[in-house]
């Protein structure tokens, strides 16, 4: 039974159509990607798996139970924790304090702690009283990631942690990847860079308009292939 | 110079009142962004609750309230889970509506029940007991007590906001619903918990209120104003700031008395809106938003 599924998973924002029955499946340990042009609803399947928005209830299995209608709050205390787009850091809260709530709904052992994450960006650990709007965004995405681990989760959902980022600091945070596999967590990662998104993951999923357009592992896929579900025609 | 000095001191005391009157307001706005306009009724309300149980179980009103804090804690948590968490959304009017609502019901209320008579707290000697500070100035212990539970109350208010797990799940769910969801944190449950604890401030408030004045059902309105001006003097979202707006608007009013004595009111509402037009963020506005 594979970890995480979703069947025919649809979704709306207000009466726009988001998403039209999309399939995929994550295994123990496995990372995924999910890839696509803007509005191809990437970002709204990872708020429909992480409770933000609902589809039907048995659209969602989490160890094949239904779970696509619970609430937020709860999906976490299963142990998926969300790094949103754009960060979104809470910025009455100093950096540590960011990182301690992250671990306020889920109280599951497990490898990481405040001491974990710093090791991981040391950087943090020098920043941990600042405020966060005072951090630089590679800084607050790596504050983003370690307040979703704080919460020892399961599986991390990852959307566009690359996303207006220098290369430079890129790979920086895309070194902290392996780390975090190797402690068994799955990872679907949202990405709009492609190459990374290749680099990174056991399979990829293509989103084209609120459909799935191609699925495979990164090996198996040609140029062209990728081209034509990313763009269409 | 000692009538000044005097009305200073005097002033410095009646704003721990009115900062009492305001920290649970300032409670409710920091966490839900919820005008409550039934503020002034419910602290009228929980006057009425200590009243209630001193006099049915004989007790001191300072010992009433022990007894009266656990039970408002948990009619806050009911009223806002049953009731000000449907209200809340993304429209304005809903929670303004529904708490001036409440502010009807409760005045009339507690005049079917307690009728229109004036009420005070009886507490013995302490009511009129005062302290010498030496040059013809008294304080009397009741005001002082009055600054010093608005400064512990705000001191506990920060220590819990500040200092303890749901304090920093209260500060996340005001920055944004949506992400503190994500961390786990139940948001109708952490606003019914803000809202018992409002109810603890306000029951502490309701002490003082009656201790120092007499009080009826309809006198809730002006005490809501006044918790509204030290709310706005002091800047939204800071306890400290609440409490120095409640201090400015205790100083306008008694010096405003001292000038004239028809002009202690309009003193203090006038002190309001100097700070507006001057500081329209108030003296201690949070750095964001």
């Amino acid at each position: 039974m594979p970890l995480l599924q979703t069947r025919g998973l649809t979704a709306f924002y207000g009466d726009f159509k988001a998403l039209y029955g999309i399939d995929t499946t994550l295994e123990k340990g496995e990372t995924i990607a999910i890839i696509g042009a803007n509005g191809a609803g990437k970002s709204t399947f990872l708020k429909a798996i992480a409770g933000l928005i609902h589809g039907a209830a048995d659209s969602v299995l989490l160890d094949g139970s239904p779970i696509g209608a619970r609430p937020a709050a709860d999906i976490v205390k299963l142990g998926i924790a969300l790094v949103p787009e754009g960060r979104r850091l809470f910025p009455s809260l100093n950096v540590e304090e960011n990182l301690l709530i992250g671990g306020y709904g889920r109280k599951a052992p497990g490898p990481w702690t405040l001491d974990r994450v710093y090791a991981m960006f040391p950087i943090l650990k020098e920043r941990r009283v600042s405020a966060t709007p005072t951090l630089s965004g590679g800084q607050q995405q790596m504050a983003a990631i370690g307040r979703a681990l704080m919460s020892n989760p399961r599986i991390l959902l990852c959307d566009e942690i690359s996303l207006g980022l220098a290369p430079i600091i890129i790979a920086d945070i895309y070194a902290a990847l392996p780390q975090i596999k190797a402690e068994g967590t799955s990872v679907v990662l949202v990405e709009q860079d492609i190459v990374q998104a290749m680099k990174v993951a056991d399979r990829v999923y293509c989103f084209q308009e609120g459909r799935l357009s191609l699925t495979g592992r990164p090996r198996d896929l040609t140029r062209d292939q990728i081209h034509r579900a990313y763009f269409g025609s | 110079m000692t009538g000044w000095l005097d009305a200073l001191i005097q002033g410095v005391l009646l704003g721990g009142l009115y900062a009492l009157f305001a920290a649970g307001l300032s409670l409710m706005f920091g966490v839900m962004r919820l005008v409550n306009l039934a503020h002034g009724d419910l602290i009228v309300l929980a006057a009425f609750a200590i009243l209630f149980i001193a006099s049915k179980l004989g007790l001191d009103p300072f010992v009433a309230v022990l007894v009266a804090i656990p039970i408002l804690f948990v009619i806050g948590f009911a009223l806002q889970h049953v009731l000000l968490n449907r209200a809340l959304g993304r429209d304005l009017l809903p929670p303004l509506l529904v708490t001036f609502g409440l502010s009807i019901i409760i005045q009339n209320g507690l005049l079917q029940v307690f009728s229109a008579d004036s009420q005070r707290l009886r507490s013995g000697a302490i009511e009129t007991s005062s302290i010498q500070l030496g040059g013809g100035i008294a304080v009397g212990v009741v005001p002082l007590l009055t600054l010093l539970s608005a400064i512990a109350v705000i001191v506990l208010l920060n220590l819990i906001f500040y200092r303890t797990p749901i304090g920093r799940a209260f500060r996340a769910t005001s920055d944004d619903l949506e992400v503190a969801q994500l961390m786990g944190v139940d948001i109708r449950r952490i606003f019914a918990v803000a809202m018992g604890l409002a109810f603890v401030v306000i029951t502490i408030a309701a002490l003082y209120l009656g201790l120092r004045a007499n009080f009826d059902p309809t006198i809730g309105p002006a005490r809501l104003l006044y918790a509204f001006e030290a709310v706005i003097i002091g800047g939204l979202g800071s306890f400290w700031g609440t409490l120095a707006g409640g201090i400015v608007l205790g100083l306008a009013q008694t010096i405003g008395a001292r000038i004239d004595p028809e002009w202690q009111i309009l003193a203090g509402h006038l002190a309001f809106l100097v700070v507006l037009v001057l500081r329209p963020r108030g003296l201690f506005p949070r750095a964001q938003d």
